[in-house]
């Protein structure tokens, strides 16, 4: 399935829904999306993962980059998912030690607005 | 011998070809359900590696990907970049992972072989037979 993006703001948080395949072809577009999103002044922003049905090693490295991104800007960014085979691959790659992953969009940005102390 | 050979040039729009042929014959091959997610992943990443170190170098030759289902699903990807086999497959610690110093495309790389090794049991990186290059063989375990 190709790659889907859409945005929506939940107060301060910015939640970004990806679907289809995150890939070598398409994270490019992903990349694109969360760059535009930060140049645009979004300082908190909730990845969903939920409709995401591959991920690969590029769209890795996309959401590391926009994690690094928001943390020198005094940002955050969390993520959602809940599917085992990608909370595997999370773990595999020990990326599940280095971004906040939640099972729903309002359990992240309930920790997120607690744990920035908002 | 392999039972389906299939060549793309280097683009990364083939790369989900390679995916969706790979897991096609893996079903196909009788390699268990649950393992097809992480056929498709693993032989996603060898494609990637390959199609960006042909980028990488700057080289037009097609990356070839080889199916074989005698007695176990064994895939061989091959690319043809002059570099020494990379058989270091250790995982980047997580705090690495997140260092300001890494780059991305060293990053994507770890990640990668990560993936590949924490997926892929029966899993060697090694030079090609002939010519320059290298081959990421993988073999998964029928069920039948």
């Amino acid at each position: 399935m190709e790659l889907s993006l859409a945005t929506r703001a939940v107060g301060e948080h910015t939640v970004l829904e990806v679907g289809g395949e995150v890939d070598v072809y398409t994270a490019p577009r992903l990349r694109e999306r969360l760059l535009e999103l930060i140049d645009g002044g979004a300082r908190h922003v909730v990845v969903d993962l939920g409709r995401v049905d591959f991920l690969d090693s590029t769209g890795l490295g996309v959401l590391v980059g926009a994690l690094k991104r928001l943390r020198a800007a005094g940002g955050s960014f969390a993520l959602v998912c809940d599917k085992e085979p990608l909370l595997k691959i999370f773990r595999i790659t020990a990326l599940d030690q280095v971004f906040p992953l939640h099972p729903t969009v309002d359990a992240a940005i309930a920790a997120d607005s607690t744990g920035a102390g908002a | 011998m392999a039972t389906v050979r299939l060549s793309f040039s280097p683009a990364p729009v083939h790369v989900r070809t390679a995916r969706l042929v790979g897991v096609a014959v893996a079903r196909r091959a009788g390699v268990r359900e649950d393992l097809l997610d992480e056929v498709r992943l693993a032989i996603g990443e060898a494609c990637t590696r390959a199609v960006a170190l042909h980028r990488q170098y700057g080289l037009h030759d097609p990356v070839l990907v080889e199916m074989s289902d005698s007695g176990q699903y064994a895939v061989r990807v091959v690319d043809r970049a002059p570099i020494e086999a990379g058989i270091g497959l250790a995982a980047l610690p997580p705090d690495e992972l997140a260092n300001e110093a890494l780059t991305d495309e060293a990053l994507t790389t770890g990640v990668g072989f990560a993936l590949l090794a924490g997926f892929v049991e029966d899993l060697q990186v090694r030079p090609v037979d002939e010519g320059v290059g290298t081959e990421v063989r993988m073999v998964w375990p029928v069920g039948r």
